[in-house]
């Protein structure tokens, strides 16, 4: 007697890779990736015969020439004797400088605007409404311009600020003021704040190319130190609270922890503000903030903050009510539902479409052409671009850059979410 | 859901495309019947459509009037807009024929980009304006100053060097398009704005307070601005160059489009019988007919009238001859003879 | 006998409610007033809509509507309202209204793409409401034909051989399907086409044209601008898309790992730049990955690139779909016996696809409102080409949130009326499913 689950043992034939399901698999992947082959051949040979048709070469020797050309906001220390390539770092530097506060605010407003949204106050959650559905059905672009144009008409130039000796004799005042008790100025070419500088640097460390500045460093260590020593203070607390049931009073040993070693960080190192002056044309001295890096990063703040809001109220409506009731019943307040009981587990439900949100807003900092703000696109993809007539390469450069930067944040916070996400055991 | 219709029609258009611009750019103007020519994407003066869509401007002109010269007829033009970083790989790739836009004729555009600049239409200078109560007579005095420039010429590399120069400092403020730079500097955004003088000049006459606003006398560069052609395509670089002298001769021997049918009448002057192709084979020796100069006036008067009905000094914009004036009257505008 | 009631035979009239409790004054205590919090907050909005309606208003009433030009504006402000006093000039809307909308498109050729903007809601209403005859997909087949005529204009036969293209395709197939199966049938197909357009396309057209002819006025791309260029774009684009996406999503979840790794790379890798770099690759780098002296015009490479940009965000909208199908669908598939294509065209593809309209429409919304970078690649694209435009203008140099305002008063209803509409889907499915 023949089993019926015993497969007929026919040798191979080679119409098989066509009508068995079995083998069938392979020849579409062979035909697959043979037309890949083909086609990335014929691309290849295409950019050959053209560049040869051109007259030009590809390669990257452009890159260590004097790039010539001036940029405005310089997070990597540069000047137009630099090579194209230290431009390149500098636009880089500029993007990240857009996108990362850009994720952390977006975020921070989204959350708000999302919760608000549900909020039992009228007026307040339909203004949210009008903001999400303004913010998400008018282009970014036009967004950008909409928030640029305003700080550069309705703001004062420099030389409005000025009190020359006759104003003085005549009792006037000038046309505008600085802020904060003469520390900051907003003016049309941008906002000057103070600098914090230290009369005695640590100074820095060279590790491979990257300085890293020794004083910075040493701060971020002395405050990350202080906080951890005044959660061992509160735990300790907790410890006898739980044993004796009285809690020891530690609020002035966490305050002392929290601020003497960094206030004497301070007097060690000579910590000083440097406030902006005003000189001939301009302010000088302390951080300019330009217009174009304020207006590109408040755009996408709150270009993206309507989308990660839109997320966040799908999220919190996602909890079922009973979560909400549970949380009542337990005598918590709404505040402390919303941090404690909702917000926590509606962030499994928020975190992916919020990570691709963060990737929009990286890819949309390119947008800052439209402000003229320098960053990757608009030195390398920009001004290099167009000063070498290298396009094949600054393109692929630029693409690259951009793709290892999405890549980059999509695999960090794709482990933050595989760490949030519900065990089940 | 919908299927490509356009498929078939690109694959179609892309071979036709193909076998098309393997000839020669002359050849390929004339079989697709039209001139494509690279322009701005809005520059007053220079070039910029009306209410109607019809480009006018002095860059277009001279594009009008090559159109005459090739195909008989100056409205036979197609105008493909360009900014500063898409106009020389729009001409590489044989996009447009022929690239007039305001483009400075350099070392590096002229060898290593391949492209060849055939003529100067118009010669220009890098300047700077600043506002009349800035106090500044010099940009000398600019030490210091945010000064706005327009990103993807020539303009940033000649300031950085102009300061460098001069031992003085700045901080820029790269503008993308012309027409946003006047608006950062008017805003206050910059304390200078500079680029060519003839933009410089094209902004100032547009705006409200004119009088407020001065150019520097200090011009900090050359710009010789042309019409650019693809390298190697020689027979297209003299029509183009052709064109546009015919255009400078034609003022110098006082033809007009309004008198030139008159003047060919009736001339004996053998250098005007020869421009006017009524005499000896000119046009046939650049693979033209005779008449192409003629026609080339007809489409938009000579030189001289081409400048005062876009951007001379009757119009708003209030260029002076300057540089552009005939060699005869002391400009760099100098036709080699014709013969 | 005493007849005592203590019970009350007739009923006092109802009182009404505490002022507190009723009407405006209740709605406003427990929505704006509900506790210091909820004050402060209200508030703080009211005054924050205050110095937004004070900021915008004089502008707004001052707003002059006949002018030829922003001086003219300027001094008849000045002389309604006194020197000094702003306001919008709105005649730059008023005279230049139509290149916002249609670019150069020649004017008196406007009811064309009118009429394609009509037809196209025709052609897409099968698809997207449950009530209209079934039949009316046949016109949504032959739209793309209808729409590229009607916009590009020219011998009604080109774009009609071009669909025939897709009969020779289908008719390749239903020949071929039955001997050697539904893979090389459909390779096949693919092929005969191509040779089609390639080869028969041009003659065909010829032939045809000089039997009897239609034409139409040809307008070129280069004079499409304004809504127009980013509506054009913005469907070409999804609809190509489309299917290209529906191959990727198959793709990445295909069981063969070359397949699907090629599928993953394609999808990460143009979701993993910018758009605004692909279209720069459409102006600037297209030319180097063609075969030398290849041209096309900068709308239809702009046009590709977006379509490919589309094609990866819908694969991973309609991975979500499939995604959400429930697994026993697929095994009921399998029960059936159907294989792989037939289950996916039968089964698998019509609920997934079903599911993912919504995202499909924001999809379409987000590559809508991206059409608006095309402008810097030099295509007039409503925001910034068209206005840089009219700004060059003597007339109107110096305007400036007017277009701004014009331009995205349009985009917002358009965009709100679709996400309106993705959200009543939305709504209508859940229900079906629950």
């Amino acid at each position: 007697m023949a089993y019926a689950s015993d497969a007929p043992k026919d040798g191979f034939r080679p119409s098989m890779l066509i009508y068995d399901t079995r083998y069938r698999g392979y020849t579409i992947q062979f035909i697959v990736l043979l037309l890949f082959a083909l086609f990335v051949a014929w691309l290849l040979n295409n950019t050959l015969e053209n560049l040869a048709a051109k007259g030009r070469t590809f390669n990257f020797g452009f890159l260590w020439s004097r790039a010539g050309y001036d940029i405005e906001q310089t997070l990597v220390p540069y000047t137009n004797d630099n090579s194209h390539f230290r431009a390149w770092m500098v636009g880089l530097a500029n993007t990240l400088a857009v996108a990362i506060p850009g994720c952390i605010l977006a975020t921070i407003v989204g959350v708000i605007v999302g919760v608000l949204r549900l909020s039992k106050n009228w007026l307040i959650a339909r203004l949210m409404t009008v903001y999400v559905e303004i913010f998400r059905n008018i282009p970014l672009l036009l967004w950008i311009l909409m928030i640029f144009v305003p700080m550069r008409e309705l703001t004062y130039e420099p030389r409005d600020f000025r009190v020359t000796d006759e104003m003085i004799a005549a009792g006037q005042e000038p046309a505008a003021s600085m802020w904060f008790n003469d520390s900051v100025a907003i003016s049309t070419r941008g906002i000057n704040a103070p600098l914090p500088l230290f009369d005695r640097p640590l100074g820095s460390l060279n590790l491979g190319g990257v300085s890293v500045n020794l004083t910075f460093l040493a701060a971020l260590v002395i405050v990350l130190g202080s906080v951890w020593v005044n959660r061992q203070i509160r735990a300790r607390a907790q410890r006898v609270q739980e044993s004796t049931g009285v809690r020891p009073t530690t609020w002035w040993q966490s305050v002392l922890v929290l601020t003497l070693p960094f206030i004497a960080f301070l007097l060690a190192t000579g910590f000083h503000l440097e406030y902006p002056t005003l000189t001939r044309f301009n302010f000088s001295g302390g951080i300019l903030l330009q217009h174009s890096y304020t207006a590109l990063l408040i755009a996408l703040v709150l270009y993206t903050g309507a989308f990660i809001a839109e997320i966040v109220r799908g999220g919190i409506l996602a909890i079922s009510r009973g979560q909400t009731e549970a949380s009542y019943a337990l005598g918590l307040r709404p505040g402390r539902t919303m941090s404690l009981v909702i917000l926590p587990q509606a962030l499994r439900v928020i975190i992916p479409p919020l990570i691709s949100q963060f990737l929009n807003l990286t890819k949309n900092t390119s947008l800052g052409i439209a402000v003229s703000y320098l960053d990757l696109r608009g030195t390398l993809g920009g001004i290099t671009l167009n000063q070498t007539g290298r396009e094949l390469e600054c393109m692929l450069l630029m693409m690259l850059n951009y793709l290892i930067l999405s890549l980059m944040i999509s695999s960090v916070a794709n482990i933050y979410n595989r760490s949030i996400q519900l065990k089940e055991r | 859901m919908k299927t490509s219709v356009f498929l078939g029609t690109i694959a179609a258009s892309a071979l036709l495309a193909g076998a098309a611009s393997a000839q020669a750019t002359l050849e390929a103007v004339k079989a697709r019947g039209e001139l494509i020519c690279g322009s701005n994407t809005g520059l007053t003066g220079f070039g910029a459509p009306d209410a109607n869509g019809e480009w006018k401007g002095f860059d277009v002109s001279l594009c009008r009037a090559l159109a005459a010269a090739v195909l008989g007829d100056a409205t036979k033009v197609q105008f493909v807009p360009t900014t500063g970083e898409t106009r020389f790989t729009s001409l590489a790739s044989g996009e447009v024929d022929v690239l007039i836009r305001n483009s400075t004729w350099t070392f590096t555009r002229d060898t290593e980009l391949a492209f060849d600049f055939v003529s100067v239409n118009y010669y220009d200078g890098q300047g700077f304006m600043v506002k009349k109560d800035l106090g500044v007579s010099s940009a000398k005095e600019l030490d210091g100053a945010t000064v706005c420039i327009q990103t993807g010429t020539t303009t940033e590399l000649n300031l950085a060097d102009f300061f460098k120069a001069n031992n003085m400092s700045y901080t820029p403020v790269n503008v993308a398009d012309d027409s946003e730079a006047a608006a950062q500097y008017l805003a206050g955004a910059c304390d200078t704005y500079t680029t060519d003088a003839s933009g410089l000049a094209a902004s100032r006459a547009t705006m409200a307070d004119a009088a407020n606003h001065i150019i520097l006398p200090e011009i900090i560069s050359k710009e010789p601005l042309g019409p650019v052609v693809r390298h190697g395509d020689n027979n297209w670089g003299d029509i183009v160059r052709w064109t546009q002298y015919a255009l400078v001769m034609a003022e110098e021997l006082g033809i007009t489009a309004a008198n030139v049918e008159e003047v060919a009448a009736s001339t004996t002057n053998p250098e005007v019988r020869r421009l006017l192709g009524l005499e000896g084979d000119m046009g046939v020796k650049i693979g033209l007919d005779n008449d192409f100069a003629k026609r080339a006036i007809m489409a938009g008067g000579n030189y001289g009238e081409i400048f005062e009905a876009n951007i001379g000094s009757s119009t708003p914009i209030g260029l002076a001859r300057g540089l552009n004036a005939l060699w005869t009257q002391g400009g760099l505008q100098y036709a080699p003879p014709f013969r | 006998m005493q007849t005592l009631s203590y019970v009350r035979t007739e009923m006092l009239p109802q009182q009404p409610a505490p002022l507190g409790e009723r009407g405006a004054a209740k709605w406003l205590r427990e929505n704006l007033f509900s506790g210091p919090v909820n004050t402060i907050m209200t508030l703080l909005a009211l005054y924050v809509i205050y110095l937004i309606i004070a900021a915008i208003t004089p502008w707004l009433l001052n707003g002059v509507w006949n002018a030829s030009s922003l001086s003219e504006c300027r001094a008849i402000i000045a002389a309604a309202a006194g020197e000094g006093a702003s306001g919008a000039c709105w005649a730059v809307i008023n005279e230049r209204w139509h290149q916002w909308l249609f670019g150069f498109y020649p004017q008196d050729q406007y009811w064309r793409p009118t009429l394609a903007f009509v037809l196209l809601f025709v052609a897409i209403a099968p698809v997207l409401f449950d009530r209209v005859p079934k039949q009316l997909l046949w016109f949504t087949l032959i739209y793309p034909a209808l729409c590229f005529w009607l916009l590009w204009g020219g011998s009604v036969w080109g774009p009609i051989v071009a669909m025939i293209g897709f009969v020779v395709l289908a008719i390749v197939y239903r020949l071929a399907q039955p001997l050697i199966g539904i893979s090389p049938a459909a390779g096949a197909g693919v092929v005969a086409a191509i040779l089609w357009w390639l080869f028969l396309d041009v003659p065909a057209v010829n032939l045809l044209a000089g039997l009897a002819d239609l034409q139409l006025q040809p307008v070129r791309s280069s004079d499409f601008g304004g809504f127009l260029l980013a509506i054009t774009i913005g469907v070409t684009a999804i609809s190509f898309s489309l299917p290209i996406g529906i191959l990727l999503a198959l793709g990445r979840q295909s069981d063969m790992p070359i397949v699907k790794l090629l599928s993953v790379g394609f999808i990460e890798f143009i979701r993993g730049v910018p758009l605004i770099t692909l279209l720069f690759t459409a102006s600037l780098l297209l030319q180097y990955f063609l075969p030398p002296n290849t041209e096309f015009d900068i709308i239809l490479r702009v046009i590709i690139l977006v379509t490919l940009f589309a094609a990866a965000y819908l694969a991973e909208v309609i991975r979500g779909g499939l995604a959400a199908l429930p697994r026993g669908q697929y095994e009921a598939a399998d029960a059936l016996g159907l294989d792989y294509w037939r289950a996916q065209r039968l089964i698998i593809l019509p609920q997934a696809l079903k599911i993912s309209i919504p995202s499909i429409v924001s999809t379409f919304i987000g590559l809508f409102k991206d059409t608006t970078l095309v402008s810097f690649v030099g295509l007039l694209d409503p925001l910034r080409g068209v206005t840089n435009v009219v700004r060059a203008d003597i007339n109107w140099k110096g305007i400036y949130w007017e277009p701004y305002i014009y331009v995205g008063a349009l985009f917002f209803i358009i965009c709100f009326g679709m996400s309106r509409y993705s959200m009543y889907l939305e709504q209508k499915l859940k229900t079906d499913h629950r």
